[in-house]
């Protein structure tokens, strides 16, 4: 018999719905994959109740021949930043340790509207912060894959929605939800060889999401296919009157519409994006992508994107600034941690507070938002770069006139070891060099895996499309999922 | 328009006064400006508060229609440019009243800009006492938290029931002069905010606050530093805080020593100022657009509909009362000066105009003395505002009525409202059952006249030989045998025609 655990969320659902299995079997086998992998440590908390719930939900259901939910009979994780109604939400930061919200995300609330059991809550970066999952609270997280030849070095599952791709390539969860402001689905999903998407801005309600930087913040699913993607990303968007940066905008059939068929379309390929010493697997694997995409009936052209040398600074000027702000409301007042030492006025706690409930990296970028945001440097810093981020934007609108997608790699590099990169925020920050342009414009960009490099890690290709054209991005993944044969998954040594 | 003269008399010579006021005006909706939690005065604490409100995680801003709605129209009232396009920013700072940590206001782009006040600093001389206040913008922002420092001995407590309500801030030019200035700005500020509905203008329960920005200089010369006092609550401490602000200045000033930039509180009781904190400590607010929020956008339709919906405005109100109606500058400054004084006297003139068959301009002057002297008088006595007058409108309406069509004299009509006041009745009923009608029977009044002029055969002659003041004390005889009942104007001519006889 099939292992229910190595099905698709496409796969679970026609199964469940033909009658193949019951939902429960399909929760009951994700959560004992769960329980058995401590040793990646994808999980704060884990629901296994929760997933049985929904499974007999569906099975009852379904016997009742009610109609049943998109995903009815699917068990996925949800990264620890949407908050839950009576789970314990903490952005994998002691701040919010024991905060259990009164109230359920937009995001995660139509997840379970349409069937979906949650197997438990994802680690992640403290706040959405990092790239390696090493800023969590709750401790690295763990990529279930290991470089070939007996390197048995604990590698970083990407970062920030670490929890979630290392979760789905360990077979701990069929698809997960993520966050994006800057790479943080892309870059995860390119470590461990899965598939993800972040759409548009404002495709996805924010409402329930804790903030990290609100004007590039992006929830988006991930899965092992581009199908799935489509699938929980169709259920994932919507208009939601309680954001008021929510797109007012119908839902496209994106499952429906897949077509791996890119005849007529213009795949543009940025000349920016190939600077001196990229890595030569990563070039290399670049190149096989636009192979690919010409397959697949696409015609390529080079385009380019002037600004793209911009990008990481006017993040790392702007993404800081926000959330500098939408973070002074852990202030030990109304929830989460509270610091008074004995005698302590209202400054000493909000100091002691803050001191203890922030992790390094948080605290650095609050000290980089507040000094851009500060008297005297506001222009230098803020100023400027809203004003290149409009630039960044330009370039993508004027490229768009000559094609209809980007190709570009998605992480300069294959997945590294925990630590390596530590010493080095700079170095860290790096790592959304080829992410975060399409995050300061808005626009939908995914991650598809593309195959192994020399030391069996997974590398991927990113698509970055025009706003509100997920389709095309869909597609052209899909051609590449298609072509590109990947199967590859990690040994089990957990 | 007129110049202030108002100097302080320092011991080195006159100084002059400059005032802007900052006004902070609860705009009045029944939710919050980002939330759907209600606004309701003097609830318990921490029971008008929403998610949103209390800054939990995830929770976003959505700008709630009403509030803007009512930011535009008091900034068309006050004849000020509606900014189609403007943004929220954050005013970021640590406080416990504050559960974001940063304030949603709009420093860049208000929704209002420039416009202008106009205020009477003589109410008797309209004209000659006019004087134009510019407003520099309007803004809405958000209000935030209290703190409860009497609940327990070592602790505070924080009601976020105000945390998240709708302000307007209602930003002057420093073009006052004068503590009456000051006094007259804010005054009308409140009339023309009641009269549009945008704000209750409650001053004692904190709807309406002002932070008062007062410099001295020499005349003529730039201006000087000025001081800012935080929170005032009423038009008289206004006032109180220029006078005392200026004159602390002025010896500051010429004691040889520098005005320092600083927020300052008053303090009622003592009657002064307090330095809160310098410029030096002054926050860095690190204020930026607010990326919760898009740039709100107002379209023509939505400028139009708010346009609609205003009420004639206190000026145009003034104006009419003045020329259509005919009533004096005082009284018209007076029925106007309150918008609900002004639907009062509008009520009673229309039913007044309604049962007297006649137009507004005719009953007009009747109505307006009868309200400000019998109604306001009788309040006054009773302890009672115009919005729980024992009498209505419609009442009131029918009693000057019989006044004006000779049914009851006014001396009667006095009577007839002091049994108004006292039993609630009609004064067509009262003057029935008690038979007050005062009568034009002219063969009664004929025998009271001839009985008058008999008992006071020595006054007829001193009248008759040149005393003609004793007409008056004929007059009033008679009436008072009539029992007042008498009509006036019959009594008149027929006692001149005995004397005459």
């Amino acid at each position: 018999m099939t292992n229910l655990t190595d099905l698709t969320v496409a796969e679970i659902r026609d199964g469940f719905r033909a009658g193949d299995f019951s939902a429960r079997e399909v929760a009951e086998g994700f959560n004992a994959n769960v329980a058995a992998a401590k040793a990646l440590n994808a999980f704060i908390v884990e629901t296994p109740e929760k997933a049985l719930e929904a499974a007999d939900a569906a099975d009852k259901a379904k016997a009742a021949g009610e109609t049943l939910g998109a995903l009815a009979g699917v068990p996925i994780g949800m990264k620890d930043l949407f908050c839950t109604q009576g789970v314990q939400t903490t952005a994998a930061s002691h701040m919010l340790e024991g905060f259990v919200p009164t109230y359920e995300s937009t995001v995660s609330g139509k997840l379970w509207a349409a069937g979906a059991g949650m197997l438990g809550k994802l680690n992640l970066d403290q706040f959405a912060m990092g790239s390696s999952n090493e800023t969590s609270y709750y401790g690295n997280v763990i990529s279930p894959w290991r470089r070939g030849g007996g390197d048995n070095a604990a590698l970083a599952p990407g970062g920030s929605s670490g929890g979630s791709s290392s979760a789905i390539s360990a077979r701990l969860c069929p698809a997960a939800t993520g966050t994006d402001t800057g790479g943080s689905i892309r870059q995860p999903a390119a470590f461990t060889g899965i598939s993800g998407i972040k759409p548009t801005y404002g495709r996805c309600s924010r409402w329930g999401i804790v903030a990290f930087a609100s004007s590039l913040d992006q929830a988006g699913p991930m899965a092992r296919t581009v199908r799935d993607n489509a699938i929980l990303l169709e259920v994932m968007s919507g208009f939601d009157p309680k954001d008021s940066t929510s797109l007012d905008l119908a839902v496209p059939q994106w499952e429906a519409n897949l077509s791996s068929d890119l005849k007529g379309k213009k795949v543009g390929i940025p000349k920016e994006y190939r600077p001196d010493g990229l890595n030569e697997e990563i070039s290399a694997m670049w190149d096989r992508g636009i192979a690919w995409l010409k397959d697949a009936g696409a015609e390529v052209v080079e385009v380019s994107l002037p600004h793209t040398k911009y990008a990481l600074p006017t993040y790392y000027i702007i993404a800081p600034a926000e959330a500098s702000s939408n973070l002074a409301r852990y202030d030990g007042v109304r929830y989460g941690q509270r610091d008074l030492p004995d005698g302590a006025g209202l400054q000493d706690m909000y100091a002691a507070t803050r001191a203890a409930g922030f992790g390094p990296e948080v605290k650095r970028r609050i000290m980089i938002g507040t000094y851009v945001l500060s008297a005297g440097f506001y222009d230098a810093y803020y100023t400027q770069a809203q004003k290149v981020r409009a630039l960044i934007a330009r370039d993508f609108e004027q490229a768009f006139e000559k094609c209809d997608l980007l190709l570009t790699p998605t992480a300069p590099s294959a997945s590294f070891a925990l630590g390596e990169k530590q010493a080095d925020p700079l170095a860290m920050y790096l790592n959304d060099v080829f992410t975060v342009p399409a995050s300061l414009a808005g626009l939908p960009a995914m991650a598809v895996p593309g195959g192994l490099d020399s030391a069996g890690l997974p590398i991927g290709l990113q698509i970055i499309g025009k706003a509100l054209d997920e389709q095309t991005v869909l597609n052209a993944a899909l051609a590449i999922e298609e072509r590109s044969g990947f199967t590859a998954r990690p040994d089990k040594w957990w | 328009m007129t110049e202030s003269t108002y100097r302080i008399q320092g011991a080195t010579g006159e100084w002059e006064v400059v005032i802007g006021l900052e006004v902070h005006a609860q705009v009045t909706s029944n939710a919050k400006l980002f939330s759907g939690a209600a606004t309701a005065f003097g609830a318990e604490p921490n029971t008008q508060v929403s998610l949103i409100d209390a800054a939990m995680p995830g929770m976003l801003p959505v700008p709630n229609r009403e509030c803007i709605r009512q930011a535009v129209r008091t900034g068309m009232a006050i004849d000020a440019q509606i900014n189609k396009w403007s943004r929220f920013d954050r005013k970021n700072y640590f406080y416990a009243d504050l559960p974001q940590g940063y304030q949603i206001s709009q420093l860049y782009h208000p929704i209002v800009g420039e416009g202008a006040i106009d205020i009477v600093l003589d109410e008797k001389n309209p004209q000659a006492s006019t004087k134009r206040i510019g407003v520099e913008r309007i803004h809405v922002e958000q209000d935030a938290g209290k703190l409860m420092h009497d609940q327990h001995p070592t602790s505070s407590y924080v009601d976020l029931n105000r945390s998240g309500v709708a302000l307007m801030e209602i930003v002057s030019k420093p073009d006052m002069r004068s503590p009456a200035e000051a006094g007259a700005y804010l005054s009308k500020l409140r009339t023309i905010l009641r009269y549009v509905g945008s704000c209750d203008g409650n001053m004692d329960q904190g709807s309406m606050r002002a932070d008062v920005n007062v410099s001295v200089r020499r005349p003529g010369e730039e201006f000087g530093t000025r001081t800012e006092t935080k929170n005032v609550n009423s038009v008289r401490f206004v006032m109180a805080v220029v006078e005392h602000e200026a004159n602390r200045q002025v010896d500051v000033l010429e004691a040889g020593g520098k005005i320092v930039q600083e927020t300052r509180l008053y303090d009622p009781d003592r009657n002064e100022t307090r330095s809160m904190r310098s410029k030096e400590d002054a926050h860095d607010y690190r204020y930026f657009p607010d990326p919760d929020l898009l740039p709100l956008e107002l379209d023509d339709a939505f400028l139009e509909a708010c346009r609609q919906s205003l009420p004639e405005l206190p000026d145009a109100k003034r104006a009419r009362y003045e020329g259509a109606l005919g009533l004096s500058a005082y009284n018209a400054a007076t029925l106007t000066a309150d918008a609900d004084t002004a639907r009062w006297f509008e009520a009673l003139l229309a039913e007044g105009a309604r049962i007297q068959k006649k137009s507004e301009g005719e009953v007009a002057k009747a109505s307006a003395n009868w309200l400000l002297s019998e109604l306001y008088g009788a309040l006054n006595r009773i302890g009672k505002s115009l919005e729980d007058s024992p009498v209505s409108p419609e009442e009131g309406a029918e009693l000057l009525a019989l006044v004006a069509d000779g049914t009851i004299s006014g001396t009667i009509a006095k009577q007839v409202f002091e049994i108004m006041l006292e039993t609630g009745d009609k004064p067509g009923k009262i003057v029935e059952e008690k038979g007050l009608k005062q009568t034009s029977d002219t063969g009664a009044i004929e025998a009271a006249v001839a009985k008058v002029l008999a008992d006071n055969g020595d006054k007829v002659e001193q009248y008759r030989g040149g005393k003609e003041a004793l007409f008056g004390f004929f007059v009033g005889q008679t009436m008072k045998a009539m029992q007042g009942k008498a009509n006036p104007q019959v009594v008149n001519e027929l006692v001149k025609k005995a004397l005459a006889g």
